[in-house]
């Protein structure tokens, strides 16, 4: 405890950290330069700004591409000098947002150039995307600040989303949600129960439910849900619009007008996150990931505590998995959640161990998935797999510490045994 | 463990006990290896007995049945087992009347098809020998290389690369030259997370699944641009040349290769280093506790990043040799998750490579009959997959397997696998 603490002091006078920090600035800010170079001078870039299916038409955006990224590559300059030479302290994590963010939009500015994108559109989709992702790093959130490593997060979405369309074909959806969720519940007592009562390896318990739920789900499509049609066709959850705030314009169809798994996404990061920060529950439950022979000697049971955050964490898995067949496609098919839970983990790395972190992680991960959909039509140089590519590199980058160590659960991943 | 006051040991006492192991042990080497078996074992019966209560309750006529009697429903879902399971051995093993008939009749060509299951169920566990080798060594080092995937479509897309590029080589120059191309690109794919750990502490577990989506994003890329076929729309790689090709032993439809052999050479390579060699010492050293190698004078960071490479090579191995010996091309997707089986071979075959050899046999040839119990039982192939993570579940939890079957607790506290957190604090 007390050497993360420092740690974490110490991150943050490290001059190379400011440096390093700094020099990436300047980079982010000569490359959006680069980027202004090459367009032709007078080229605008227009954004649309109305989103499908919303009834008030907003005009669209026009702004001069060279001149909009000359600024933004001006400011991110004037940032990263400042940086260099006294630094931002405690704020820069903020700075590299708004450095970053400003980077993404000089980079649709550019690959806009000369012709339209539908700014609405993309952020949708953006948004869409960042659900099971943003579910799925809660999932890990939960476990992990319990000090139980989660990699299944794949495995219970997997689960759950199979199990979601089954019993929703066979009953209906509410019903198909609610066997989904505790499908994932189901996997994550699985979970608890191999490595926090047998002590196995946490890395290897997860892997079993990995191997497992491809395998289960996989047999149960190729048996049924392949051959009974009937069986695969739970139909989806429908947008809610939300009255007066889906009104207002721009952000109200973006936000105020989704379906049940954006608002329950909504709903659940600020549960957890006042509850983890704002309750004793919370504190017992961060404790026994942190130290968890303390949290034993205060009386807490750490066994109880880690069997039902890996179980919550199950369940909210299970909800992300019913995101992909209920929220989503309407349909199963195998291997459908594609390696979104690994994703998940890195959102949650990302993040910091933080719900909201998770959120902003996932809503960048989305961003890079929803772009990458759309970087033949905008004619992106870039190939999409290399856009798909980013969320994997950029947790690769954080982990190594370029952007300042993350602040982990010092017990995450150890077994306790109770001596 | 209780009774015991201090759990690390200290360098003098690693060195002393590797000195002791070995021929002169308490138990004579068979008596060890049996023990070392039962679970295993143990393990394999029970993730079949379950596989089988899977198949029952999967199978729709037991149902039917069920409504005229209870009996009648039994007796059906027991056939559907039994004819599921009969596949299986038909499939990987072959079907004992036809292998006799073929050997009466003594045509070789008969005596070749009718042993060719056999034959076939090889080819399917060598690229398990190679990645389980991979994934054991990574144990051994006390490092957690579930990058396994990554590294082995690296290695097969060096050696397609290389198989179909280059033009003009003899065979004999050619196939090492694929070969080893293959485990030099799984070595770098491998590399990239070790120094990692080494430098900045960023766990394997995390950075290695992370490089494995940037392998198969960066294949997928590769197939559908360079490296893709000219002729071709779908994204697969042109057919590599004859000589790069691993010779198979007999005529077309029978695939067994040369690789079979080759992981089993590599097999021992891996057992002769760790075991006979004072980088392998190290090595293990480093893995079973870093903190007394590091007193002892060993370098566990150069240990870590060399680690991660080998494992990483032999995994390109593994890719290297469905390139060369099974496919002749690259496809998309064509490892089918053999990185992650890798996991569970390492662990059933206890990081051992004989261990592992043994494992993947069993695994090679679960896999193959399986393909023969969905044509004949219409059990679906992913029956496997559910076999394979109840027999890695006993596995990890053998107190699991000592409930059941009323075992001792063993004398000697058994080396459980442990990686310690995220933070790389063991380094």
């Amino acid at each position: 405890m007390t050497t993360t603490a420092l740690r974490r002091r110490v991150d943050r006078v490290v001059p190379a950290r400011r440096i390093a920090m700094g020099i990436f600035f300047l980079l982010l800010g000569v490359a959006s330069f680069l980027l202004a170079g090459g367009i032709d001078p007078g080229t605008v870039t227009v954004f649309g700004l109305t989103a499908g299916g919303s009834q008030a038409i907003l005009p669209e955006w026009t702004l001069s591409s060279p001149s909009t990224l000359n600024l933004l590559a001006t400011v991110s300059l004037a940032i990263g000098g400042f940086q260099l030479v006294r630094g931002f302290g405690a704020w820069t994590n903020w700075i590299l947002a708004v450095v970053a963010g400003m980077f993404i939009f000089s980079f649709l500015v550019w690959a806009a150039a000369g012709s339209s994108l539908n700014l609405a559109g993309l952020l949708g989709a953006t948004l869409i995307k960042s659900v099971p992702l943003t579910l799925g790093a809660m999932s890990g959130v939960l476990c992990e600040r319990a000090g139980v490593v989660n990699i299944a997060i794949e495995g219970m979405m997997l689960m759950s989303a199979m199990v979601g369309t089954l019993v929703g074909s066979l009953t209906n959806l509410w019903v198909g949600l609610l066997c989904a969720v505790l499908a994932g519940g189901l996997m994550g007592l699985l979970h608890a129960w191999l490595s926090v009562t047998y002590k196995t390896d946490q890395i290897v318990s997860g892997t079993v439910i990995n191997i497992f739920a491809l395998g289960m789900t996989s047999f149960i499509s190729a048996k049924f849900l392949q051959r009974y049609q009937d069986l695969n066709n739970p139909g989806i959850f429908q947008p809610i619009e939300i009255p007066l705030l889906s009104k207002i314009p721009f952000l109200g169809p973006l936000l105020f007008n989704n379906n049940l798994f954006v608002y329950g996404m909504f709903i659940l990061l600020i549960l957890l996150h006042i509850g983890l920060f704002y309750t004793r529950w919370g504190l017992r439950l961060r404790s026994v990931g942190e130290h968890p022979k303390a949290a034993d000697t205060l009386g807490i049971d750490v066994f109880r505590t880690r069997y039902m955050a890996v179980i919550l964490g199950g369940l909210v898995a299970g909800f992300a998995g019913a995101y992909f067949t209920l929220g989503s496609v309407g349909r199963f098919d195998e291997g459908l959640t594609a390696g979104r839970g690994f994703i998940s983990l890195a959102a949650m790395i990302f993040g910091n161990w933080m719900p909201f972190g998770g959120f902003g992680a996932g809503l960048l991960f989305g961003f890079a998935d929803a772009l990458a959909a759309r970087a033949a039509i905008l004619g992106i140089p870039i190939p999409s797999e290399f856009l798909l590519m980013t969320p994997y590199i950029a947790t690769m980058i954080v982990l190594a510490g370029v952007v300042g160590r993350g602040q982990m659960p010092a017990a995450d991943g150890q077994p306790y045994d109770k001596e | 463990m209780s009774d015991e006051q201090d759990t690390k040991q200290g360098a003098g006492e690693v060195l002393i006990e590797e000195l002791q192991r070995g021929p002169s042990g308490e138990l004579p080497w068979w008596r060890q290896a049996l023990q070392a078996m039962t679970i295993p074992a143990l393990a394999v019966v029970s993730g079949l007995i379950l596989g089988g209560v899977f198949i029952f309750l999967t199978t729709e006529t037991v149902y039917s049945g069920w409504a005229q009697s209870p009996l009648v429903g039994l007796g059906n879902g027991l056939r559907a087992v039994l004819s599921a399971y009969a596949a299986l051995f038909n499939g990987s093993i072959g079907n004992p009347s036809r292998i006799l008939e073929a050997l009466q009749s003594g045509e070789a060509e008969a005596i070749r098809r009718a042993f060719n299951p056999m034959l076939e169920s090889l080819v399917k566990s060598t690229p398990f020998i190679f990645a389980g080798l991979a994934v054991a060594l990574g144990f051994r080092a006390g490092l957690f290389n579930i990058g396994a995937e990554g590294q082995l479509f690296i290695g097969a897309t060096v050696a397609a690369f290389l198989g179909y590029s280059i033009t003009g080589l003899p065979p004999i120059l050619h196939i090492p030259l694929a070969l080893l191309g293959g485990a030099l690109g799984g070595a770098a794919w491998g590399f990239i997370p070790g120094w990692l750990k080494a430098r900045t502490g960023g766990h394997e577990v995390i950075n290695t699944i992370m490089m494995n989506y940037i392998a198969i994003r960066l294949s997928e890329f590769l197939l559908r641009g360079p490296m893709q076929r000219p002729d071709s729309f779908n994204p697969v790689s042109p057919t590599i040349e004859p000589s790069a090709m691993l010779p198979s032993f007999f005529g077309a439809p029978i695939r067994f290769h040369l690789g079979f052999f080759v992981a089993l050479g590599v097999a021992y390579l891996v057992y002769w280093f760790l075991f006979k060699t004072t980088w392998g010492f190290d090595l293990r050293t480093a893995g079973a506790n870093p903190r007394a190698a590091r007193y002892a004078g060993m370098n566990t960071l150069t240990a870590i990043v060399a680690a991660m490479s080998l494992s990483g090579a032999l995994a390109g191995l593994a890719g290297a040799n469905e390139v060369l010996g099974v496919n002749h091309n690259l496809a998309l997707a064509f490892s089918a998750g053999t990185g992650f089986d890798a996991i569970a071979l390492a662990l059933l075959g206890k990081s051992h490579p004989a261990g592992v050899v043994l494992a993947s046999l069993l695994f090679g040839t679960l896999k193959n009959g399986a393909t023969q119990m969905q044509l004949a039982a219409g059990v679906p192939i992913d029956i496997i997959a559910i076999l394979q993570a109840m027999i890695l579940m006993f596995i990890a939890a053998p107190a699991i397997i000592r409930t059941i079957y009323r075992l001792r607790e063993p004398a000697v506290e058994e080396q459980v696998l442990s990686i310690g957190g995220w933070g790389g604090e063991q380094v």
